[in-house]
């Protein structure tokens, strides 16, 4: 419930925030919404030294139509997200997504930079990017870098983030083929899901399906070849490796993918 | 920061939640602990207008900020907040333990959602438990709150 | 006009919705200024010798004040022996204790994970938690023992001098004979699934020892039962101990008496001379809180193929968790209401209770009964099945009929009154069952994904079980025209408050405005029995309503003598609040004139009632749930009640109980369990793993009115506390079996996840 001692900082520039994550060293953590972050530290699964809350920065808090792409601050609520009309026009697989993390309360402190840069498979946003081919900008102390979704997500709770480097913007094109889809499956409304699936296009991405946001390649390439949805929903479980635990086995997991990517499919084509 | 309007200021530890330094720093007791993992929503209070649970922001996250707590809603002792009367009309609370974050979560969702549907009302409050009322009056106390609050300010 | 059974709102609100209730977590006294806090460490495995404990580093932690092992418990008296001769036939809900006999302190073994084995004492809490993760404790790992089967099986052993796992045995073996002339015999083993109570405010305790005595404030269902045992553990006399019982945020059965952290926070605050304050975490309430139900049920139903049950058997094996504290209460409750609300002529009951690296099963609302009617329900459902009927005709078929009151169960109990067809019809009606059913069937034909399921399920319970024990009451009227009740009872959320004051109003005509109910001190209520078992009505209001009638008294005969008129002639106007000469109004006298007119022992009433017998409410609830054929997900659209517990005083408070109940029956049957791996390690410790259910999970309730008085008590009561939970699990459960059973499935174990329900329908289909 109290999280070990730990040094407050707080940043009033990005500058600032850098900086004091460098004086911070290795075990500095960002401080953003901190709903993923401070639920971890009670726990004391999550041990950092310095914390350096981001919070004032509200410049990193925005959602732009810059022409082929929206940018979007990492700093952007959940809650934002999915009240922005933008994204309801542009991106509503995006808006949609962001309205069922959580709660309201977590919603309107949680943003989208700190569910990425949490890297939890089991998240919405992260196969959500991942299927909108997001780019992920960051800020380092040395510089800057463009990194695209698929090879932001390393492993479970990892991301291509260095200690100290903080994610700043996302960028997400704007989709040709605007049938989407979010199919969040759980036992309770608050839940994470057990499995979801975000499809924008051909683009399928899967939640919770193993140590980071997937693409299920396999249905996108039957989609690619004519495959009716229902066939290529079949292929949704391959290149998956999910985990065993209270709410499911791997072959629940399995069965779930392919029953909800079929449902996606279908509800996508709907839209479009 | 303020805390139902009146300025409150403290030396504490960085690691102070939100709702410690409310409940022993402002002695405001209402908002309760009632679990560690951000689910049970019994310390939702609001920030700057918005529900939140005070367990899992840091108190100097709110530095500067607004603080409303349900000791500040009722505007006297015999003029309670619409959804504090709803909530007595209705008999949507029993212990009381959940009810200081439900209110305060039900205001808020009103604040956004002027007319919600039961379904809205109940996924709306899914991030607050209670145990003793079957949330049955909670929600028809939320429902009859949103036409009494409907042209008030928001607080 | 009479104000009961009319809808009243709550006294206790406006406090409760402005600056919200005093939790023991929230009291700001002097006596507890500069109290240090506790924290525990606590065993993280599930069965492990422990070897050796440093707590030197904690010891030299900042703000640590002490750090106490079971070394330092060097000034307690000795557990009691263990009880002489055979165990009676009826327990008593006292720790078994003997052999059995669980520390404070874990000794020299930990047999559940969250077994307390030190406590850090701090200046304050956030050093608490630091200190606690240095107190070095080393564990040598047993095999841990994990669910019935492992118990039985007797591998290892909790308590090796016991010679075996199994702590209780009770009834008799079966008798070949009992389902003979049965056309129709159906046996299952099920599972009552272990789940957690989780009242929203957990365990806290806050002690001071001064003067030679000990005030402990404990957010407990029974103060003067906490003080009894107190006196027991401590060697202390009564009068030097205080117990103090503030707001409680729920107690559901989990928090009757004082369990041993308790015990261990008053006895620091002796032993340290310092003042002390405990709350425990959410974690900590997960695994070191009790649980409730863990039965393994063998249930056989036999009977006639037009649908009537000859014979039943329930052979039951309690969970009991590591430490047996219960002894066979739980499931002995179970036998004694096994037959529910049927006439069924042979009942046959057994149980054994084992102990299990798990944490210790206690009471969870309805505490044995709801193990019951789901056992009996799902009997009934696999032999309507069976015999190819409906299963709301079998029921009808088998319930108690309306002539046959007082009913004697087979089983044991007398049920005094009840309408157990009547109760059915309503709920049939009210939920329109045939067009339920006929919408099910449309669904089936077309092959809809989402099909529909219905679940039926009559029950009877019992409640004041323990009434022999009795209630207090006392009831004073002032000279200023105020009245203050004195109740034993211990209300947790269930309107103590408002509903002694409306007796008050009803009997004497005092407004509710000005009555004021005191529980929860012992110096100002020594005797009491508390809140729990749904007694407190008809034991708790039935006194004060026995005080107000006893003042009532008194007060004529001062009113007479203040009027020079004779106690014939006076009437009590209970509108007005006035006593009068009948036929002349303008002679009345107030309250405050007649209370103002007695002696020095002033205008009072002191009642110990027991002459109450146990009652048994009753009902009948229907469920409907839909379930997605596809991801096995099932979810509960509505659910329709009836819940008879005789008369009611205040239709809120009883709809708010039902309720309440429904959702707790509900979410047993759907949602939540509680789970260990095979090592005893808890993996539902937090309230992300653990599936407590929420709003969005659930529809508003139907509720249907019925009340059939009960005869025992002058007001015709009965209790409701649980009865909700009780008829709600079954008709829940049912309803998610029934909309797949057109599938072939037959039954699927509680709780009704979308995995359980998907390995139920992919079997089913895999056999077809």
């Amino acid at each position: 419930m109290i999280p070990a001692p730990f040094t407050y900082k707080r940043a009033w520039s990005l500058d600032e925030a850098l900086e004091l994550a460098g004086q911070g060293g290795d075990d500095a953590k960002f401080l953003a919404g901190g709903h993923s972050l401070l639920p971890l530290m009670k726990l004391r699964l999550a041990v950092p030294t310095t914390l350096v809350d981001i919070g004032r920065l509200g410049e990193l808090s925005f959602i732009r139509d810059e022409g082929g792409h929206i940018a979007i601050g990492a700093l952007t609520s959940h809650h934002d997200l999915a009240g922005s009309g933008l994204l309801a026009r542009e991106l509503p697989l995006l808006a949609h997504a962001a309205g069922l993390v959580g709660d309201p309360q977590v919603r309107h402190r949680g943003t989208i930079g700190g569910s990425l840069a949490h890297g939890d498979p089991a998240g919405d946003l992260p196969a959500v990017v991942l299927a909108l081919d997001a780019t992920l900008v960051t800020r380092g102390p040395a510089d800057s870098r463009e990194i695209g979704a698929a090879e932001f997500f390393r492993g479970l709770f990892e991301t291509a983030l260095a200690p100290g480097e903080l994610l700043t913007e996302i960028r997400i094109p704007k989709p040709s083929d605007t049938a989407w889809s979010f199919q969040k499956f759980t036992k309770r409304a608050i839940d994470w899901a057990i499995v979801g699936v975000a499809v924008q296009g051909g683009s399928v991405a899967l939640v919770n399906m193993g140590q980071t946001p997937l693409r299920a390649t396999a249905v996108e390439r039957a989609l690619a070849d004519g495959a009716v949805p229902a066939d290529a929903a079949a292929h949704a479980a391959e290149g998956t490796s999910p985990a065993d635990d209270v709410n499911a086995d791997r072959g629940y997991r399995q069965h779930l993918a392919r029953v909800l990517v079929a449902r996606a499919l279908a509800e996508s084509r709907s839209r479009s | 920061m303020t805390i139902n309007g009146s300025a409150v200021a403290a030396e504490v530890a960085d690691r102070t939640l939100l709702v410690q330094f409310v409940r022993e720093v402002a002695g405001l007791t209402a908002a309760n602990i009632g679990c560690d993992t951000s689910s049970c929503g019994a310390c939702t209070i609001l920030l700057d207008g918005q529900s939140v649970k005070s367990c899992t922001v840091l108190a100097a996250q709110a530095e500067g900020r607004e603080v409303t707590t349900v000791e500040g809603l009722a505007s006297g002792p015999d003029e309670l907040h619409p959804v504090q009367q709803a909530f007595r009309a209705e008999h949507g609370l029993q212990c009381g333990f959940c009810t200081p974050g439900m209110v305060m979560a039900a205001v808020s969702l009103l604040a956004e959602n002027p007319h919600p549907t039961e379904e809205q009302v109940r996924s709306g409050l899914e991030g607050n438990l209670c145990r003793c009322t079957g949330y049955h009056n909670i929600v028809r106390a939320v429902l009859a709150a949103a036409d009494a609050v409907e042209g008030q300010e928001r607080p | 006009m009479s104000i009961m059974g009319t809808r009243v709102a709550r006294t206790e609100d406006p406090k409760l919705l402005t600056v919200g209730g005093t939790y023991v977590d929230d009291i700001r006294v002097p006596e507890l200024t500069g109290a240090a806090r506790v924290t525990f460490v606590r065993s993280p495995l599930g069965h492990a010798r422990i070897t050796g404990i440093d707590a030197s580093a904690a010891r030299a932690a900042p703000g640590v004040v002490a750090v106490l092992t079971v070394a330092d418990i060097d000034d307690l008296p000795p557990p009691p022996p263990p009880p002489e001769g055979p165990p009676p036939d009826e327990p008593a809900p006292l720790p078994l204790g003997g052999v059995w006999q669980e520390p404070l302190l874990a000794v020299d073994r930990v047999r559940f994970a969250g077994e307390p084995v030190a406590l850090v004492i701090t200046d304050d809490a956030y050093r608490g938690a630091d200190a606690a993760g240095l107190v070095s404790v080393d564990y040598e790992p047993l095999p841990a023992v994990i669910g019935p089967e492992a118990a039985l099986a007797g591998e290892t052993l909790l308590f090796p001098e016991a010679a075996s796992n199994v702590a209780v045995t009770n009834g008799k073996p079966a008798d070949p004979a009992a389902f003979d002339g049965c056309d129709v015999v159906v046996e299952r083993t099920i599972g009552n699934q272990r789940v957690a109570p989780v009242p929203l405010e957990g365990r806290a305790v806050a002690a001071r020892w001064h003067d030679g005595r000990l005030t402990v404030w404990v957010s407990t269902q029974n103060p003067q039962i906490s003080r009894f045992i107190m006196v027991g553990a401590f060697g202390l006399d009564p009068g030097a101990i205080r117990v103090i019982t503030p707001d409680v945020g729920g107690g559901f059965g989990a928090k009757i008496g004082v369990d041993r952290d308790a015990l261990l926070v008053a006895w620091a605050a002796k032993h340290t001379g310092r003042a002390l304050r405990w709350t425990e975490t959410r974690t900590e309430n997960l695994i070191a809180m009790t649980h409730g139900r863990a039965q393994r049920q063998t249930i056989k139903i036999g009977g006639t193929r037009d649908g009537r049950v000859l014979a039943y058997r329930l052979d039951v094996v309690q969970d009991t968790g590591a430490y047996p504290r219960l002894g066979g209460f739980l499931p002995f409750l179970t036998s004694l209401m096994a037959a529910g609300p049927y006439d069924i002529g042979r009942v046959e009951t057994a149980y054994r209770v084992v102990v299990t690296n798990a944490t210790p099963i206690n009471a969870y609302r309805g505490a044995g009964r709801p193990e019951a009617t789901a056992a009996i329900e799902r009997a009934m459902d696999l032999f309507a099945a069976e015999v190819g009927m409906d299963p709301a005709e079998v029921r009808r078929k088998n319930l108690v009929p309306a002539g046959k009151f007082p009913y004697h169960s087979p089983c044991g109990p007398v049920y005094d009154t009840g309408d157990y067809v009547g109760a059915l019809d309503k709920v049939l009606a009210g939920a329109g069952y045939a067009e339920l059913r006929a919408e099910q069937a449309r669904r089936r034909a077309r092959g809809d994904v989402v099909q529909l399921g219905i679940g039926v399920a009559s029950y009877v319970e019992i409640t004041a079980q323990d009434a022999a024990n009795g209630e207090t009451a006392r009831l004073e009227v002032h000279d200023d025209g105020t009245a203050t009740v004195y109740t034993g009872s211990s209300p947790h959320g269930q309107g103590h408050d408002t509903a002694w004051a409306m007796l008050v109003q009803d009997d004497l005509g005092i407004g509710m405005d000005n009555v004021t109910v005191v529980h929860g001190d012992t110096d100002l209520i020594p005797l009491g029995i508390g809140t729990y078992g749904s007694r407190s009505l008809q034991q708790a209001g039935v006194a004060v309503h026995r005080a107000a009638l006893d003042v009532k008294d008194q007060a004529r005969r001062l009113a007479a003598d203040m009027m020079e008129a004779s106690e014939a002639d006076l009437e009590l106007d209970t509108e007005r609040g006035v006593w009068h000469v009948r036929g002349d109004p303008a002679s009345a006298r107030t309250w405050a004139d007649v209370a103002g007119h007695a002696g020095a022992d002033g205008l009072a009433a002191s009642i110990n009632y027991a002459e109450g017998t146990p009652t048994f409410p009753f009902g009948t609830h229907l469920a409907v749930a839909e379930v997605d054929t596809e991801t096995g997900k099932a979810t509960l659209v509505r659910h329709v009640t009836v819940d008879d517990a005789g008369t009611v005083l205040n239709p809120v408070l009883t709809e708010g109980q039902r309720h309440g109940g429904i959702a707790q029956g509900v979410a047993q049957a759907l949602l939540e369990e509680v789970v260990y791996d095979a090592d005893g390690n808890p993996l539902t410790s937090t309230l992300t793993d653990y599936a407590a259910i929420t709003a969005a999970e659930l529809p508003s309730f139907e509720l249907l009115a019925s009340e059939t008085p009960a005869t025992i008590n002058p007001l015709g009561v009965k209790g409701i506390g649980e009865a909700g939970t009780i008829g709600a699990t079954p008709a829940a459960h049912s309803a998610v079996i029934d909309a797949v059973s057109h599938l072939g499935v037959r039954h699927i174990d509680m709780p009704t996840t979308p995995a359980r329900v998907w390995a139920a329908i992919s079997e089913a289909r895999n056999r077809q």
